[in-house]
């Protein structure tokens, strides 16, 4: 994937950052919701937010936007602290938060008329409502929807429409909750693309969800959160980095494993993993086509995000509490 | 902001539907009234409803009447109850906090939408009706208004001259066509409230009886005469709807289900009513928000008789106050997790 080269290629370093939190913890009675967290968001970033059903993530989104009030610790976004100074902040937010709503018995356009007369008020720049609410509903593909009510739209479309809410503005930051939700898998890449395309126009995307692989197919920097402890906040690629072995497939895998002895770690088939020598990948390719082993493919093995996400996190706290898998950092 | 909360209030179907139904329970008694030609004794029924006969202009002060004691405050406590919790149960609520609008100025704009809404039903239900009560009765001759006012003003003047603790005609006069407004007789019995003025109002209230009965032979009530007493009227049932229009508003602020607060403001106001009506709640009495509901038929006394006006005005403003106080104050500091 070329895609996959242009990330890290386009991942800021050292820049500013948009979000970030020191300890921050948000209890309702007893139960506590967010634990401690540490968020580090940079400029330009795709930031993944991940964590499986009611791990805290929605509450972490609600108290970026001054909804939901800490119980203790401090956020910073775009530079001005929240909840004091929130109001300056949000009109360079777009949001989604827990999926989208809307005034079901008035049409699209008219909810975004209403949700964009609800705003601050306009910069100069003199463009008209109308055509930001045509441009928004263009970007998310609803430009042809009709003057139907709210009420008939399936979610799919309502996910699209919030989408195009949190776009009115052209806003510097976009926090998404759960923003493929209910979406087709064509609507899912539609709005991918849609989401890179913004931010490499320079726009910082924040996007919380259980979905791994929706993360991993978008994100840049990714940050997990495991019963409202935050638990792996790192880039994506180096979280799925190399494992300091080799994968090796080949036709003749006996040949190969006499040749290679105690370096094998694993046998399936034709493939043998292998710890990795000095030289890297070419220099195992140069010694094994030396003594004659054919090879099919030979690539450096690297986690999946899966792998790490599961070794580090429980099972969902909304299921059982009591089998752990993996230790927290 | 408050524009938008009008377009809202006014682009939605809801809205119509509760005025027209207003406007509809003064149609039905009209069209009863004017096929039958069957009043309703003097001292009974509805305020006014035996003067309409003579004079259809007279008509929306009997509408009034009518919607006042059930009607227009559960339409109230209807559309303030959803203001808050209709979003939030909708998750609009959250889309506006973030667009940003500060929560102080969305609680300002959804008053005012309520306001809006009880000065639009009340313009409407009074002018519906006049327009009803004048095609049906035909506008009248201005005398025979003037003798219909002291019916009603001069009988229930007469009565808590004569006696506080025969509450029932006056009460019958306004709104004991209902059981509930029952409770209202004390707004027709000024004395009974506190024993001074027991001492002092009768007397008072005798001779404007008098007065007003004197002056039935001469003046006649001048269309602008009447029509800035229908205003009259009209703002002080306004205003005495702001009290409920408060209580559901805060109410609100608090539950995300606008059913819980709508009902929770009209619970309020039936213990109101009940309390009011009740001799041994009497120390409280003159802090209950229905207690002066009814001193709107005071504009219709000849002088116009201010003392009820002003105390209803000034408990109203203290509801809207400490009510959108606490709204505030709720509104402000709590989590919008819906």
């Amino acid at each position: 994937m070329s895609r996959e080269t242009e990330r890290s290629g386009a991942r800021p370093i050292d820049t500013a950052l948009v979000i970030e939190t020191r300890g921050l913890t948000k209890r309702f009675g007893h139960h506590v919701a967010v634990d401690d967290v540490d968020l580090h968001v940079a400029q330009g970033a795709r930031y993944g937010f991940l964590g499986p059903n009611g791990s805290g993530k929605t509450t972490m989104v609600r108290m970026l936007l001054g909804l939901v009030y800490a119980t203790r610790g401090e956020i910073t976004v775009l530079g001005r602290p929240v909840p004091s100074r929130v109001a300056e902040v949000l009109p360079e937010i777009g949001a989604m938060v827990e999926g989208p709503a809307a005034y079901p018995h008035l049409s699209g356009r008219a909810n975004l008329a209403l949700l964009d007369a609800a705003g601050p008020r306009r910069r100069s720049g003199g463009r008209r409502r109308r055509d930001r609410i045509e441009e928004v509903l263009e970007r998310v593909g609803l430009g042809a929807i009709d003057r139907r009510p709210v009420r008939a739209y399936s979610l799919g479309m309502r996910q699209r429409l919030g989408l195009a809410g949190a776009l009115l503005d052209q806003p510097r930051l976009l926090v998404l909750d759960e923003p493929t939700n209910g979406l087709d898998p064509h609507g899912i890449r539609e709005v991918r693309d849609l989401l890179i395309e913004l931010n490499e126009a320079g726009t910082t995307v924040f996007l919380s969800s259980h979905l791994l692989a929706e993360i991993e197919a978008l994100c840049t920097t990714v940050g997990v959160v495991d019963r409202g402890r935050l638990v792996l906040e790192d880039d994506l690629d180096a979280v799925r980095g190399p494992t300091g072995r080799l994968v090796v497939r080949t036709p003749d895998p006996d040949a190969a494993a006499r040749l290679l002895g105690r370096a094998v770690a694993e046998r399936h088939d034709h493939t043998l993993v292998v710890d990795a020598a000095p030289g890297g990948p070419p220099a195992l390719a140069r010694h094994l086509v030396e003594h004659g082993v054919p090879l099919d493919g030979l690539v450096e093995q690297r986690r999946s995000l899966e792998d790490v996400v599961v070794s580090l996190t429980g099972p969902g706290s909304d299921t059982s509490r009591s089998r752990r898998n993996g230790a927290g950092p | 902001m408050i524009g938008v909360e009008l377009q809202k209030l006014v682009r939605r179907p809801r809205t119509w539907v509760a005025v027209g139904l207003l406007c509809l329970l003064p149609t039905i008694v009209a069209v009863f009234l004017a096929t039958t030609r069957i009043s309703p004794p003097p001292g009974q029924g509805a305020a006014f409803l035996s003067a309409v006969l003579q004079s259809g202009s007279l008509y929306p002060a009997a509408a009034l009447a009518l919607v006042l004691p059930i009607f227009l405050p559960v339409a109230v406590a209807v559309i303030a109850g959803d203001s808050v919790a209709g979003e939030s149960s909708q998750g609009t609520l959250r889309y506006l906090l973030v667009r940003p609008v500060r929560r102080t100025s969305l609680l300002l704009a959804k008053l005012v939408a309520v306001v809006v809404f009880v000065v639009g039903s009340v313009l409407a239900v009074a002018g519906s009706s006049y327009v009803v009560g004048v095609s049906l009765f035909g506008a009248g001759d201005p005398v025979a208004v003037v003798r219909a006012l002291p019916e009603v003003t001069g009988g229930s003047d007469a009565v808590a001259g004569t006696g506080p603790e025969a509450a029932a005609p006056p009460g019958g006069q306004v709104g004991g066509s209902d059981a509930s407004s029952g409770g209202q007789a004390g707004a027709q019995r000024p004395g009974a409230d506190t024993g001074d003025a027991t001492a002092v109002d009768p007397d008072a209230a005798r001779e404007r009886a008098q007065s007003s009965v004197s002056s039935l032979s001469g003046e006649a009530l001048s269309p602008a005469d009447l029509a800035a007493r229908l205003l009259g009227a009209m703002g002080y049932v306004t205003v005495s709807m702001l009290g409920v229009g408060a209580i559901a508003l805060f109410l609100s602020t608090v539950t995300t289900s606008s059913l819980g607060a709508t009902l929770g403001a009209l619970a309020a106001l039936i213990t109101s009513q009940v309390l009011v009506s009740l001799d041994a709640a009497a120390s409280v009495t003159p802090y209950l928000p229905t207690r002066y509901w009814l001193a709107w038929v005071d504009f219709f006394r000849d002088p116009i008789f201010l003392r009820d006006i002003t105390a209803g005005l000034w408990l109203q403003a203290g509801y809207v106050l400490v009510l959108m106080l606490a709204a505030w104050a709720n509104f402000t500091t709590k989590d919008v997790t819906s």
